[in-house]
């Protein structure tokens, strides 16, 4: 045995080094004011889905999917809706309210003169907009189960499904919230989304492209999403499951990991 | 009258200052995005329900596009009388500086009213070229639906605008833009025929405005189409249901906001 | 011997190619009241970021209670209170939430804030605005949260950059009756102030920073002794008469400053310095006589104004 001499180790990664909750308990104090809006958000989805439900569900009939499964078009469509709530919800979090968060008002710059540090801030924000999208999704599941959408069980899975997508996309809308300069930037966010949501086999199948367009909508990381849903909630698997997933993964973790560099540069100047 | 568009130009003018400080936003809104939901919506959605078990008697892509003239025209609008009322309230508060001004807030109103017309119509007239383009329609006839479609933004903007100056602040124009205007895009026609929904909620649809100008849209450019795509009312009616409107919203607008600004 | 709770040597800050903290040294003790006096620009800022470990030191050796700050900020900072120079509260917040989160980022079991939160509300005179939007508080009372926030953790050592900025003269005296009473309780403070009377009033020591660079170190006494005369006279002329006038004050006093709009005369007999003034025929306006203070050791160890 020896005797342990006096260490200076920079504690990382302890648990009780842990204080994201710090900012959740902070947001859950904003929100707790503002619940209306949450609450209300939760129908946009939902008003959605009834609109293909009813409407474009009876124009277009069963859809036959490559795999030769037989589904209705709304069932086709739900999970896509689903996995883009959770990535509008991730990316307007992170932005848009981040944003304001760290050019106005510097509150960031206030957090930082208390023993939280901006991985904490990172982390804690990232995770926000994760158990805000799972709410969201919660519910959303609640609806499609009612509306006898869901196939199996797996669809429970999706909560967890959708918390990775939120994950992937609120870590690269962190990042690129700290690129960002002014409100008007906030154009190209939409500019980013808008086709990702038309373009990732969410409304119709991906065999409908042109095999070249194919390929290109395979690099779209809302496809990812909208499949690894899709086939929770359909209980139809293969093993492309892996790679939906881990593209989410490595994508979320290279956003958090260079959001977090990028707010260490600017709140610690 | 004369007098009052003068300074309504003055509220252009001011308007076209700060556009050009955000026309990215505008290029984006009025090219990319008609683009993209076009290829998407028309030609992707349009290559299923073509093919599937509703009886459209035009194309859906045809369908869509007329449908969205009217839509793209109530978000514009809505848009409009909505956050940046807001800011020109409570946020920026410009509108308090124009009022010291010889303007008056109902002169605030019609100029932002004549500023969205402008900026509508050339919203339109690009979209329609777009979608002339991907083959929706024929744009010589699909131009002379563009009155209506504009008519119907500056209806929702002034009526947008009345509202706005009733609020304290933006949580109620969430709310509204989540269960009015969303609901009206998704559910007055646009995407699929009002036929499809339940005979109550049919009804219910007849009452609103946006199903008006995108029934109006849909008559005057597609003069091939017939019911149950379109309904049999006939187009007077929805150019008065329009009118009503935009005259109502013109002058609650011009109370509401002159009560809000000089208390 | 003193504990010495900061020590700076050779510390450095650089942004790009511009250096904004120019190798300074010094030493702060526990206990004690210690001032940054300055113009603007002169790296005050700069210095106090390093201090609170928010910004990381170009150059030099810092320490702060003992430890470095590149490592154990976050230890450091549990111990430190901060009222920087913009008021950085969280708007989103109430008064009370301001306080209350701020003790939850310090990890204060919840009890205990609401404890605290009810004393420095009071501290702040900020009891009736508990409930208030942070938005709806007047500059001067943001200012007062401000500051109890940064004591919501009983800190060992507060940092004030420019606390009395935006302060009416009534807040200002409340302001400095609450700092002595922290002092007194035994806490360290680190103040930063263009406010002559300010650092007069509050501080056991002080350092003058100008471009970067400490231009003297010590209490506010022995900086005037050692830099000032113990009198001043001020003269003010009528409109076009000071550059004349200024001729003929050769001699006359210590030193002299001739500015924009008077003349300063360092003497450490006003009497006969005036009398002088008599007999030369020099006529100003205006004479007043006052004490040296601590604008004045500046002018001297700068040539400049510390507001202008
Ligand atoms: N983040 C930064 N990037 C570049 N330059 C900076 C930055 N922060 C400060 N400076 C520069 O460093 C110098 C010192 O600034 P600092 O804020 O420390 O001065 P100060 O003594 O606090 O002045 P004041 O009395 O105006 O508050 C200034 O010239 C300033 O422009
Ligand atoms: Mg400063």
């Amino acid at each position: 045995m020896s005797v342990s001499a006096p260490t200076r180790i920079t504690p990382v990664g302890k648990m009780s080094d842990f204080r994201a909750q710090r900012i959740w308990e902070r947001n859950l104090l904003v929100y707790r004011r503002i619940w209306k809006v949450i609450f209300t958000g939760f129908f946009e989805p939902v008003f959605y889905l009834l609109s293909i439900g009813i409407g474009i569900g009876a124009l277009v009939g069963d859809l036959t999917l490559p795999g030769g499964h037989i589904v209705s078009y709304t069932a086709f469509m739900a999970p896509a809706l689903m996995a883009t709530s959770a990535m509008n919800g991730a990316v307007m979090e992170t932005t848009f309210n981040i944003f304001f968060k760290l050019r106005f008002g510097n509150v960031y710059q206030g957090m930082l003169t208390t023993p939280l540090q901006p991985r904490d801030i990172a982390i804690g924000e990232i995770g926000w907009a994760l158990f805000r999208g799972s709410l969201y999704t919660g519910v959303f599941l609640l609806v499609m189960w009612v509306m006898g959408l869901v196939e199996s069980w797996w669809a429970l899975m999706t909560i967890p499904g959708a918390v990775l997508i939120g994950f992937a996309f609120g870590s690269v809308g962190l990042a690129a919230c700290t690129f960002m300069r002014s409100w008007q930037d906030f154009d190209l966010v939409s500019l980013a989304t808008m086709p990702l949501f038309l373009f990732s086999a969410t409304f119709f199948p991906i065999d409908v492209y042109p095999p070249a367009i194919q390929v290109l909508v395979q690099f779209s990381p809302l496809y990812h999403g909208v499949e690894l849903l899709r086939s929770l909630t359909l209980g139809i698997f293969d093993p492309s499951i892996l790679g939906h997933i881990a593209y989410l993964v490595v994508m979320g973790l290279i956003g958090a990991t260079i959001a977090s560099r990028r707010l260490d540069g600017l709140l610690r100047k | 009258m004369i007098a009052t568009l003068t300074r309504a130009r003055r509220t252009v003018e001011a308007e076209l200052i700060a556009y050009k400080r955000t026309w990215r936003g505008t290029v984006i809104s009025s090219f990319v995005n008609p683009v993209f939901f076009l290829s998407a919506m028309g030609l992707g959605l349009g290559s299923l329900v073509d093919r599937g078990q509703g009886n459209l008697s035009v194309s859906y892509l045809t369908f869509v596009a007329t449908g969205l003239m009217a839509a793209i025209g109530m978000q514009a609008g809505a848009g409009d009388g909505a956050h940046p009322v807001m800011a020109g309230i409570k946020w920026r508060k410009e509108f308090h500086a124009v009022i010291t001004t010889p303007m008056n807030p109902g002169d605030i109103v019609v100029g932002r009213a004549v500023w969205g017309t402008i900026r509508l119509t050339f919203i339109m007239v690009v979209f329609t070229i777009i979608a002339g383009l991907f083959g929706a329609f024929d744009v010589g006839t699909a131009l002379m639906a563009i009155p209506p479609a504009v008519l119907t933004g500056i209806a929702f903007q002034t009526s947008m605008t009345a509202f706005t100056a009733t609020r304290e602040d933006s949580t109620s124009l969430t709310t509204i833009f989540r269960f009015a205007i969303t609901p009206l895009f998704l559910f007055s026609g646009t995407f699929f025929p009002i036929a499809n929904l339940p005979q109550a909620f049919q009804w219910i649809a007849y009452a609103t405005p946006l199903f008006h100008g995108v029934e109006l849209v849909r008559k005057i450019a597609l003069p091939g189409i017939v019911p149950p795509d379109v309904t049999t009312l006939p187009i007077w009616v929805h150019f008065a249901y329009l009118g009503v409107m935009l005259a109502v919203g013109i002058t609650l607008a011009a109370r509401f906001l002159d009560r809000r600004l000089r208390p | 011997m003193t504990e010495n709770l900061v020590e700076a040597r050779g510390l450095t800050k650089t942004f790009g190619s511009f250096t904004a903290v120019d190798s300074i040294d010094f030493d702060i003790r526990k206990g004690e009241a210690f001032g940054f006096l300055g113009p603007n620009g002169a790296g005050k800022t700069s210095t106090m970021r390093m201090i609170t470990t928010v910004s990381p030191i170009t150059d030099g050796k810092l320490t702060v209670f003992g430890m470095d700050p590149t490592t154990e900020g976050r230890d450091i900072r549990r111990r430190i209170g901060v009222v920087p120079q913009e008021d950085n509260l969280d708007l989103e917040l109430t008064v009370a939430e301001n306080l209350y989160v701020y003790g939850r980022y310090h990890d204060m079991p919840r009890a205990t804030i609401r404890e605290r939160i009810d004393e420095l509300l009071e501290f702040a005179q900020l009891t009736d605005r508990r409930k208030n939007t942070v938005e709806s508080l007047s500059g001067g009372m943001k200012r007062r949260l401000t500051i109890a926030r940064a004591l919501i953790n009983d800190p060992d050592l507060v940092i004030l950059d420019e606390p009395t900025t935006g302060l009416d003269p009534q807040a200002r005296h409340l302001l400095w009756e609450r700092l002595y009473r922290l002092k007194r309780q035994g806490v360290t403070l680190i103040i930063t102030t263009h406010y002559m009377d300010e650092a007069e009033q509050l501080c056991d020591r002080l350092v003058v920073m100008d471009q970067g660079k400490i231009a003297a170190e010590g209490s506010p006494s022995e900086l005037i002794n050692r830099y000032s005369t113990r009198e001043v006279l001020e003269l003010r002329f009528a409109e076009g008469e000071q550059d004349e006038a200024v001729l003929r004050l050769d001699g006359l006093a210590d030193s002299s400053e001739v500015l924009a709009d008077r003349v300063l005369l360092y003497t450490n007999d006003a009497e006969s310095t005036q009398r002088g003034l008599h007999e030369r025929g020099v006529h100003p306006e205006q004479v007043l006589v006052r004490r040296s203070t601590l604008e004045d050791v500046f002018l001297k160890l700068t040539g400049r104004r510390l507001i202008d």
